[in-house]
C-alpha cells in the first residue's frame, strides 16, 4: 500500500488539513507520500516534510500552478498516480473541486467525504446531510478519497527527522482556466475548520452588528466565528462563516449556537461537535435536543451578559 | 448557445430521511421525490441566460428510471426548451453519471452544461467535476454568479477562504451553489406548456457504456445519536459549567 497526499496550501502556508489526512492515510497503512504543487512553495515542502509519518515530499514548483487550478493539476497528479493505492485530500473546496477530475481521468469512482477507515478499500462515509452513515468498498485498484478532517485527529508537524524532499517536472498549464481575483475576510482568527472553540450566530441576531458582538466573545476565548445559512443569506455575513451541510463541517471541542434553531442543514455541519451550548428565545427550538447546554432567553441580553462574564472569568478587563 | 442542465430525483430535502431496518440504505418507498433543489438553480439560471438573449436552447437530461421523466417536467416548466432521459433501472454512480452525460453532450454539441454542486442523496459532489474532466473542458464549481463573455465565462465560486471569480474559456461545466439564485415557482400555465414539451428516451445500455457500481454499499445505519443536556439558568452557571463540568474553557 502506498497513499499519495494532496497538499493544501496557497504557497505561504500550509492549512492544517494535511495533518488529519496523514492520520486517515496511516489507518489505510503504507508509505505515506505528500505532493506539494504550487509556485515559489519550496517552504511548504520544507515544512511538509517535518510532518510526523511522512516518507517522502514530492514538489512541482512552477508558475503555472500558483493558482492550483484543477484543470492545470489533474492532469498532473493523474501522471504520477500508477506509483499509488489510494490518493488523498481533503473534503473541502479544494478536495472536492479537484479530487474528482483526477478520478475521471484515472476511470477511477471517487469515495468522497469519508469519516472513518474500515480497511484500506472499505470507509464510511456520511450521506444525506449525516443523517444516515454508509459503510462502502470499492473495487478500484485505486482508491481516489476525500477526507472528512474533522474525523480524523491531527499528527504533529514538527518532526525532528525530516522527510526525503523530491522535485518533480511540471506538466505544463491547460491554459483552460484562470483565477481573476480573490475576496477574503481578514483573517485574525482561527480557521474555522481547525479551531477548538466555535461561536456560531443566527438570523435571530437580526444585524451585521450584532454579530460584531459575538465576534468579541469569539475573540476572548480564542475561538472562529460560525453562521448558519439564514444569517449569510441576510446579508449579516460573509458565506466563508457558513456552517452547514453545504457550507463547513466543524466538530470543535466546544461550539456555541446563538440564535440559531437548528435546521438539518445546520445541524450536519456541527453535530459531532464535542459540547454544544444551544441559546435561544424558543425553548421548543431543535437545537436544543442536541445540546449538552441549553439557555433560553433574549440573546440581546445574553450576548452582551457573555461578552461581561467571559471577561469576568477570565480575568480580563474592557480594553 | 446551447445549454445542458443535468437534474436528479432525489428524496425531497425537507423529508427527515429514516435508515431501513435490514441496514440495506435509506427509506425512499412512499416518500415525497422532487426535483433536486441545487439542480433547480441550476435550471434557474439556465432560464435567466436564455432570457437575457445570451443562449438559444435548454435541454434538461435526467437520468434512471421512468420516474425521472416527472422530475424533467419539472424542469421544462421552469424554462427548460426540451428534456432527454437516460433509463436506466440500475444504480447509477457519478462516474457512469458523468460517462452519460458526456455522450448526450456530445451528440447535442452543447457549449455549456450547468449541474448541482452537490446532490443532497449521496452528498458525493462529483459529477460536474468528472464530466468536465472526461470532455477535456474548463470547470467552474461551487458557482455564486456567473457572467457570460465571449468565448469566456466569469464565474464567481464560493470557497472557504471566501469568494473567488475566475475566467475559464467555453466550452466548460458550471455547479451551481445556493446564492446563485433564487429559483422561481413555476407557474400554472408554464407547467401546462411544459407537457407539451418534448422529452427524448435514450436507454444507458444502448451507450455501450458500462455502467456497473463500483463502490458496494456494505451497511447504512444511524448516525450515534446525541442526547439533549441540560438546561442552565444564566450566563454565569454556563461558563461555571463549561469551565467544572465540560472543561472547555
Amino acid at each position: 500500500m502506498s497513499c499519495l497526499i494532496i497538499v493544501e496550501h496557497n504557497n505561504t502556508i500550509l492549512k492544517p488539513v494535511t495533518l488529519n489526512i496523514v492520520t486517515a492515510a496511516t489507518e489505510i497503512g503504507g508509505n505515506i507520500d505528500l505532493l506539494v504543487v504550487g509556485a515559489e512553495c519550496a517552504d511548504i515542502a520544507v515544512s511538509a516534510s517535518k510532518i510526523t509519518g511522512v516518507s517522502k515530499v514530492l514538489v512541482v514548483d512552477s508558475e503555472e500552478y500558483a493558482c492550483q487550478l484543477p484543470e492545470d493539476m489533474a492532469p498532473l497528479v493523474a501522471g504520477i498516480a500508477d506509483a499509488y493505492t489510494h490518493i488523498l485530500a481533503p473534503a473541502n473546496t479544494f478536495g472536492k473541486n479537484l479530487m474528482p477530475r483526477i478520478a475521471a481521468l484515472l476511470d477511477v469512482q471517487q469515495i468522497s467525504d469519508i469519516s472513518a477507515v474500515v480497511s484500506d478499500d472499505t470507509f464510511e462515509r456520511p450521506i444525506y446531510a449525516g443523517n444516515a452513515i454508509a459503510t462502502v468498498r470499492s473495487s478500484d485498484t485505486l482508491k481516489v478519497i476525500t477526507v472528512r478532517t474533522t474525523a480524523f485527529d491531527a499528527v504533529g508537524d514538527d518532526s525532528t527527522t525530516s522527510a526525503a524532499i523530491e522535485v518533480l517536472p511540471a506538466a505544463g498549464g491547460s491554459g483552460l482556466s484562470e483565477l481573476l481575483r480573490t475576496e477574503s475576510n481578514v483573517k485574525v482568527r482561527p480557521e474555522l475548520v481547525a479551531a477548538n472553540i466555535v461561536v456560531s450566530g443566527g438570523r435571530a441576531l437580526a444585524s451585521r452588528e450584532n454579530f460584531e458582538i459575538l465576534e468579541r466573545v469569539a475573540d476572548l476565548v480564542g475561538g472562529a466565528v460560525g453562521a448558519s445559512r439564514a444569517a449569510v443569506d441576510a446579508g449579516y455575513v460573509s458565506n466563508e462563516f457558513q456552517v452547514g451541510q453545504t457550507g463547513k463541517i466543524v466538530a470543535p471541542q466546544l461550539y456555541v449556537a446563538v440564535g440559531i434553531s437548528g435546521a438539518i442543514q445546520h445541524l450536519a455541519g456541527m453535530k459531532d461537535s464535542k459540547v454544544i451550548v444551544a441559546i435561544n428565545k424558543d425553548e421548543e427550538a431543535p437545537i436544543f435536543q442536541i445540546a449538552n447546554y441549553g439557555l433560553v432567553g433574549d440573546l440581546f441580553e445574553i450576548i452582551p451578559e457573555l461578552e461581561r462574564e467571559l471577561q469576568k472569568f477570565l480575568g480580563q478587563d474592557r480594553p | 448557445m446551447k445549454v445542458i442542465v443535468a437534474v436528479k430525483r432525489v428524496v425531497d430535502f425537507n423529508v427527515m430521511v429514516h435508515v431501513k431496518a435490514d441496514g440495506s440504505g435509506v427509506e425512499t418507498e412512499n416518500v415525497k421525490l422532487s426535483l433536486h433543489p441545487f439542480d433547480e438553480i441550476a435550471i434557474e439560471e439556465a432560464v435567466r441566460l436564455k432570457e437575457a438573449g445570451q443562449i438559444e436552447e435548454i435541454v434538461a437530461v435526467s437520468l434512471g428510471s421512468a420516474q425521472c421523466q416527472e422530475t424533467i417536467r419539472t424542469a421544462l416548466a421552469i424554462g427548460a426548451d426540451r428534456g432527454i432521459h437516460v433509463r436506466s433501472d440500475s444504480e447509477l454512480q457519478p462516474l457512469a453519471v458523468a460517462k452519460l452525460l458526456k455522450v448526450v453532450v456530445d451528440q447535442e454539441n452543447a457549449d455549456i452544461v450547468i449541474l448541482g454542486k452537490q446532490a443532497i442523496d449521496d452528498d458525493s459532489n462529483q459529477t460536474g467535476q468528472m464530466l468536465a474532466a472526461l470532455l477535456e473542458w474548463s470547470q467552474a464549481t461551487f458557482a455564486s454568479k456567473i457572467i457570460l463573455g465571449d468565448g469566456s465565462a466569469d464565474v464567481t465560486r464560493e470557497v472557504d477562504d471566501g469568494l473567488e471569480t475566475i475566467r475559464v474559456k467555453l466550452p466548460s461545466v458550471f455547479t451551481a451553489d445556493l446564492r446563485l439564485n433564487e429559483p422561481r415557482y413555476a407557474s400554472l400555465p408554464n407547467i401546462i406548456k411544459a407537457k407539451k414539451k418534448t422529452i427524448d428516451v435514450m436507454d444507458a445500455v444502448e451507450t455501450g457504456i458500462d455502467v456497473a457500481p463500483r463502490l458496494t454499499t456494505l451497511k447504512v445505519v444511524d448516525p450515534p445519536r446525541r442526547q439533549a443536556g441540560v438546561r442552565v439558568a444564566s450566563v454565569a452557571e454556563l461558563i461555571e459549567k463549561l469551565h467544572t463540568e465540560a472543561k472547555v474553557i
